[in-house]
């Protein structure tokens, strides 16, 4: 008697109360502080002790000086997008490479456990610390990468590597790249090791090369997690913040200066210029925003998506009919 | 025939060759700085500016003097890292295995509607709202408190993704069944019997969190004004400053001890690491 009872008793609701921490803290600690930030940026928000918070007469204005009237919020857009390419593209080619390598049924490496743990071991240490001691490791007139580079004779005096804008870019770059290669090399296998054994014994049995191999049929099974990690790169690369801020602290000359690092700038040292730094935010949340929605258009569950399509239609015309029949 | 054998089986010796050299190297490339670092910081100042070693010296103890003596305090460092990196890691794993089973195993109306949500921000750049949320700290007066940097853990979408699709392929609802038949709670069902199923992928997402929250600046920075408050990379960027300016052996003293604890547990816990990076490509 009594299971019965139970059986009838709906479960629903459990699902929303299990669902309402995780609810409360989005709305507490996502959601109003980015509506928030989306406020402050068309208000005159100001300095560490600021006056009443107005709207402005006009609220876009901060958006406009900004986009218009700011070559450091412009040089720090080119900065960002500079230094994300020029650490993406050695690190998704040497990926792959490392890849091809390493599922390689004739080639065989031995020691692959070892070697992804240590070429993914930079990606799990502290990024500032990682930009400090690139700062130490670089400094002049004596560090230890001008001592080597002494001691090898390939310069005569030491070189002041930290002076130079594009070295100053290039070096941030390296180090991203260095942090990360590991990171997408190991995506990466996991994503060779999901591809049926079938086609690629097949291609063999064609008398495909390795190479021919990796072209025609890895790198084309391998599209939806490349641009997976194009993305999810690129998104990374905008909020790009530890290494510039501490490595050079955005210099010489802003070349390292980030989009996060301008922000930070703008908001927390010196300027207290909030609206400003609010607004320069919410353009880099169209441009996260937009990324992200391309990226989930093309790895959308098309078959999952049909499948639901479909139920949903045999539920309708399931409904109609029993209408149908009631009705008559 | 016989020559085109030989002549793949040579190319494949060479390509071999180069690919171990390239591996090598890239290792090489991984460790060289951090035993630089570490040897370096038992160098006195003149031996460092004097040029490279990969043996270390005698002056360990020096250094340590120096660097305690101004404003960087490891240990306190350490301990506040500690508390902040442990509770978050402890409420994002378990809200976000609750709000996956909640995903998971019930039939609510808006089940859908939520999960597309959560898949919806879970891309969301935290310094698209930083402003605001230092804001509303500084209202509440919550700046130096590591609530802010703990309580948003609650909300963890990515984790929640992960998590679903680890319950999706192991959860039994029969087994969910005969705990209500025996006459238990929903919330008890959960903890009792649907975590300990959990405990596989908790310890994988457990791992990131603690990582990633161990190396956040950003928040931090923006929160933590308060010496005694200074998180781990915060206290790094104290040895960028002009207190350390020619002590270098004190520098590099300080980026080892503040790293020291993540390289020791990196190497107990690199299979597990790799193979979870493996499984959910997490990118931050």
């Amino acid at each position: 008697m009594r299971r019965k009872g139970r059986k009838g008793v709906s479960y629903a609701k459990y699902g929303y109360l299990f669902s309402l921490p995780f609810i409360i803290a989005f709305l507490i600690f996502s959601l109003y502080p980015t509506l928030y930030t989306a406020f402050i940026g068309f208000t005159n928000m100001k300095g560490l002790i600021h006056g009443p918070v107005e709207i402005l007469d006009n609220p876009f204005k901060n958006f406009i000086d900004l986009l218009t009237d700011n070559p450091t919020f412009r040089k720090s857009l080119v900065n960002t997008g500079l230094i994300w390419i020029l650490n993406f593209v050695p690190q998704i080619l040497l990926a792959l490479l490392l890849a091809a390598w390493f599922t390689n049924q004739r080639l065989k490496i031995r020691g692959q456990g070892t070697f992804k743990v240590l070429l993914y071991m930079p990606n799990i240490i502290t990024a500032g610390t990682i930009a400090v001691l690139f700062n130490a490791l670089f400094s002049y007139p004596m560090g230890p990468v001008n001592s080597f580079l002494e001691m090898m004779g390939w310069i005569d005096e030491p070189v002041f590597f930290l002076q130079d804008s594009s070295t100053a870019q290039g070096l941030v770059a390296f180090i991203q790249f260095w942090m990360w290669y590991g990171n997408t090399m190991i995506v990466l296998i996991a994503g060779i090791a999901g591809i049926n054994p079938a086609l690629f014994e097949s291609a063999q049995i064609d008398g495909a090369n390795g190479f021919q191999i990796f072209m025609r049929i890895t790198l084309p099974s391998l599209r939806t997690i490349m641009l997976f990690v194009l993305i999810t790169s690129m998104i990374g690369g905008l909020q790009m913040f530890d290494i510039p801020q501490l490595f050079l602290l955005g210099g010489p000359d802003n070349a390292t200066l980030t989009t996060s690092v301008f922000i930070y700038r703008q908001a927390f040292s010196g300027s207290y210029l909030y609206n400003s730094a609010a607004a320069a935010s919410m353009i880099m949340f169209v441009i996260a925003a937009v990324l992200a929605a391309i990226l989930f258009y093309v790895m959308r569950d098309r078959d999952a998506a049909r499948l639901r399509k479909a139920q949903k239609q045999m539920l309708k015309s399931a409904r109609a009919g029993q209408t149908m029949e009631r009705g008559m | 025939m016989n020559t085109i054998k030989e002549s793949s089986k040579a190319s494949l010796t060479v390509n071999r060759t180069i690919a171990y050299i390239v591996c090598i190297l890239l290792a090489l490339l991984s460790i060289l700085p951090f035993w630089v670092m570490f040897v370096n910081a038992t160098r006195s100042t003149p031996e460092i500016q004097a040029g490279i070693s990969l043996l270390p010296s005698s002056h360990l103890m020096t250094n340590l003097d120096v660097l305690l003596s101004k404003s960087f305090d490891p240990i306190r460092g350490f301990i506040n890292s500690f508390i902040v990196s442990g509770s978050t890691t402890i409420l994002a794993v378990y809200f976000s295995s609750l709000t996956a089973y909640a995903i998971v195993a019930y039939n609510w109306k808006m089940r859908q509607p939520f999960f597309t949500f959560i898949m919806a921000v879970m891309l969301i750049p935290t310094q698209a709202s930083a402003i605001g949320f230092y804001q509303f700290m500084y209202q509440l007066e919550w700046t130096n408190s590591f609530l802010p940097l703990i309580l948003p853990a609650i909300a963890s979408p990515a984790i929640v993704f992960f998590m679903r699709q680890y319950l999706l392929g192991t959860l039994s609802m029969e087994m969910v069944e005969a705990s209500r038949i025996d006459g238990a709670g929903e919330f008890f069902t959960f903890n009792r019997i649907v975590l300990p199923i959990m405990l596989p992928a908790m310890a994988v997402q457990a791992i990131f969190t603690f990582v990633g929250s161990w190396n956040n600046l950003f928040m931090p920075l923006i929160l933590l004004t308060q010496k005694e408050n200074y998180t781990l990379p915060i206290m790094v960027s104290l040895l960028r400053g002009d207190i350390y300016r020619t002590e270098f052996g004190s520098i590099y003293l300080g980026l080892s001890l503040t790293i020291l604890p993540l390289i020791v547990v990196y190497f107990l816990l690199s299979r597990y690491i790799i193979s979870g990076v493996a499984l959910g490509g997490i990118k931050e």
